[in-house]
């Protein structure tokens, strides 16, 4: 559990000193508390105290990174059960399989469409992050051949999975400078993995058969030295993948050490369809790595989706960029409509633009991402921005005409409007769905 | 080591629904922990599907979407059989002749439409309407009295329109969608009105205005995680099954409609993932009642819950 501010306090010098920029050492301890300053801004703090509040304020679930540069992955410092809680911090990373019994022109180009899964979406890049070699071959030597393939065509970072840690360590003495993972150990080899993850200072996924067997294994490999951790509880039953997940988290949460670290699942369901439906609810459901063998963009798009959207901050809107929008190839004579930059809200009236088939221009103004009656309310979809944003975007370049619709939930803002920008100001329906009717009724350029 | 496996004690479940008659009547929610969580508590009905049938031809579906509804189309009886061949739990009834953008029916009209679909298939009956709250309220009176005593589920209500729904669900013996827009305290509220209208809240199916994956599924997610734990913490008000319509919101979405292309593969296969996950996501959430569109998506969506009520430790 987190420390009060008041449990901080005590901890601290109290000698008032405002080095760490706060008026008092209690205004300090509240901010730490609320996570509003860094323990690293008080110079003075003992040493003893900082290993107190340090381990008190170590994150539930470790913060686990795999790779290295642009595309490190980071997984772990969880902090809730339920994204409404406050937020879920690393998006779960998307792992797709090679197996080195595959022919190396088949690696290769099995690579090169993983590297292929990009997608653009509310202005920013998706895509997936790791890619795991699988040693099926049972040759060492075949194995090492393919990571190097595989590391020497794709910057994402690798699993490199084996139970066999001669093969593994051929393997980390190639690729260990890009931080692989290694998946896995187990009851049988936990000793010589863990040692090799020393050894080379890469993440080791710990698996275990259930629970049980896995806190007692994550114990051990702890004890020998290894921090950086993945769990995997050893199924890939679809009902019991969700009770072990969120076993792992409510535990870790309740700081039973042994689960305080993100975790691996394997979508192998035989039905390629179900597989990714699987992938789905462990994406919702806590797991830190969804392994999942396919590369067709049809199956990886709603999975990238759906992690954005459940890793969306619930504190922070997703915003559009403020700009014109064109739907169904606009000419001179379309209508322009107003909103704002809430990426949901200019969704909406997007796609109702679209259901009504006559093209138009959408102007989201910058409301910092909130929505039409939200941005109202709080002066930041104003007749002045609103104008400054026509004024300035080149919509008036673009159509012959001079009119604009505004949601009919700020009618209010239409005669403001009207004056200030000189254009002639209809108001629209209050919810976007109604713009197929309004537009077949209202609107002649 | 043995891990002390960590059960949150609930103090309250969710009510059980009971929609349509026996032999056919389909029964959700009565949830005593969190989705498909069984090593808690009980989930005693599995989520349940219905798939949507209109009272005129749908003139914005894909291809994909009309194909596997060939020739029944413009009929709703046939296509309610034919939904039912396609082993839907209910059917989803949408009376959008009634959009006065559309044909403006009449409630005689649609009544007549109600009452032919309810004598052709067996199965438990979901019947919402235009979706314009005015016509709605003069179009679900006639529906229900068409099918008094069915028990079927009526909807979608809100606050602007919600008693004369809800008096015709009292009177003719049927069960009430409450429709509000993603906002917890709005749902409740509802659920209060209606329920102050004596009509039991074993009888309201809340409907939290879910958007498909990418256009905000996490609002509605959030939104039932919060309804959810709120019910089974005690919130009386809140421990209702929930309906998500799944279907019309994941084929408005440029995803499902896009055709064929290299970068975002086959239109079949990532329409249907979109409507199954968007769905999959839902039921995580605690959706019981779901409606989709498309018959394959029916069927994986079945799968999933088959595998997410099987017993584990």
């Amino acid at each position: 559990m987190a420390l009060s501010g008041l449990q901080i306090f005590k901890q601290l010098p109290k000698t008032n000193c405002k080095d760490c920029g706060q008026a008092t050492c209690l205004a300090f301890a509240m901010a730490l508390a609320t996570g509003k300053a860094s323990l690293d801004q008080c110079p003075h703090v003992s040493d003893a105290a900082r290993e107190v509040l340090d381990s008190a304020s170590a994150p539930p679930v470790a913060l686990v990174k795999i790779g290295v540069g642009d595309e490190q992955v980071e997984l772990g410092n969880e902090t809730v059960l339920f994204r409404h809680d406050k937020r879920f911090e690393h998006p779960c990373a998307i792992a797709i399989p090679v197996c080195d019994t595959m022919g190396d022109a088949e690696i290769v180009s099995k690579v090169d469409a993983i590297n292929k899964l990009v997608f653009d979406r509310v202005g920013q890049t998706h895509r997936v992050d790791m890619v795991l070699v699988c040693a099926c071959s049972g040759s060492p030597e075949r194995f090492v051949e393919a990571v190097k393939l595989v590391a020497g065509r794709t910057a994402y970072p690798l699993i490199l999975k084996s139970e066999d840690p001669a093969t593994i360590e051929k393997a980390l003495e190639v690729v260990a400078a890009k931080k692989p993972l290694v998946y896995s150990a187990n009851a049988a080899n936990y000793q010589a993995m863990a040692a090799l993850a020393k050894k080379f200072e890469v993440p080791l996924v710990v698996q275990g058969a259930g629970l049980d067997e896995l806190a007692s294994l994550v114990e051990k490999v702890a004890e020998l030295g290894c921090k950086q951790l993945i769990l995997d509880s050893g199924t890939t039953e679809l009902g019991q993948v969700l009770t072990d997940q969120t076993q792992i988290r409510r535990q870790a949460l309740k700081k039973f050490r042994p689960f305080g670290y993100p975790t691996i699942v394997f979508a192998s369901n035989e039905d390629p369809f179900q597989a990714v439906i699987d992938a789905g609810v462990y994406i919702a459901k806590y797991a830190g790595i969804v392994v999942i063998d396919s590369v067709d963009p049809a199956d990886i798009l709603p999975l990238i989706t759906l992690r954005l959207n459940i890793y969306t901050d619930p504190q922070k809107p997703i915003a559009v960029e403020s700009k014109i929008y064109e739907i169904l190839t606009p000419g001179p004579d379309s209508p322009v409509y107003l909103t704002t930059n809430f990426s949901l809200t200019y969704f909406c009236v997007a796609g109702d633009i679209e259901a009504s088939r006559v093209p138009g221009y959408v102007l989201p103004v910058d409301t910092d991402g909130v929505s039409v009656l939200t941005g109202w309310a709080a002066g930041k979809f104003t007749p002045e921005k609103i104008s400054e944003m026509m004024n300035t975007c080149g919509i008036a370049g673009k159509v012959s005409h001079r009119k604009v619709i505004i949601p009919g939930g700020v009618a209010v803002l239409s005669g403001k409007l009207q004056e200030i920008s000189g254009w002639e100001v209809l108001v629209g329906p209050r919810d976007s769905s109604g713009i197929p009717s309004f537009i077949k009724q209202r609107w002649n350029a | 080591m043995a891990v002390a496996i960590v059960k949150e004690r609930w103090t309250n479940k969710v009510l059980e629904m009971t929609i349509g008659q026996e032999p056919n009547a389909v029964k959700v929610g009565g949830d005593s922990t969190l989705p498909f969580l069984h090593f808690e508590g009980e989930m005693p009905n599995r989520p349940v599907v219905a798939l949507e049938v209109w009272d005129m031809e749908p003139d914005n579906w894909p291809a994909i979407l009309t194909e596997p509804f060939k020739g029944v189309l413009d009929n709703p009886v046939a296509w309610a059989k034919k939904c039912a061949d396609y082993g839907a739990d209910m059917i989803c009834l949408r009376l959008n002749s009634a959009h006065p953008d559309q044909m403006d029916a009449t409630p005689d009209e649609v009544a007549a439409t109600v009452k032919a679909v309810a004598e052709a298939v067996s199965l438990p009956l979901i019947v919402v309407g235009c979706g314009v709250e005015e016509k709605d309220a003069l179009i679900l009176p006639a529906a229900g009295e068409a099918i008094s005593g069915q028990n079927a589920l009526l909807g979608c209500a809100t606050i602007n329109n919600y008693k004369t729904i809800t008096a015709t669900c009292m009177v003719h013996g049927h069960n009430i969608i409450a429709t509000s827009p993603l906002d917890i305290n709005l749902a409740k509220q509802l659920n209060i009105l209606i329920n102050e209208m004596n009509l039991p809240l074993s009888r309201i199916a809340m409907d939290p205005l879910v958007g498909a994956l990418g256009y905000g599924v996490e609002y509605a997610y959030s939104i039932m995680e919060r309804a959810r734990t709120g019910a089974l913490n005690g919130d009386k008000m809140l421990a209702i099954p929930m309906i998500c319509f799944v279907g019309q919101e994941t084929w408005k979405t440029k995803e499902a409609k896009t055709e064929d292309n290299e970068e975002w593969g086959a239109q079949a296969r990532r329409a249907l993932l979109w409507e199954v996950l968007t769905a999959a996501s839902f039921a995580q959430a605690g959706g019981s009642i779901f409606i989709l569109r498309h018959p394959e998506s029916l069927k994986l969506f079945n799968n999933n819950i088959a595998a997410m009520m099987k017993q584990n430790s």
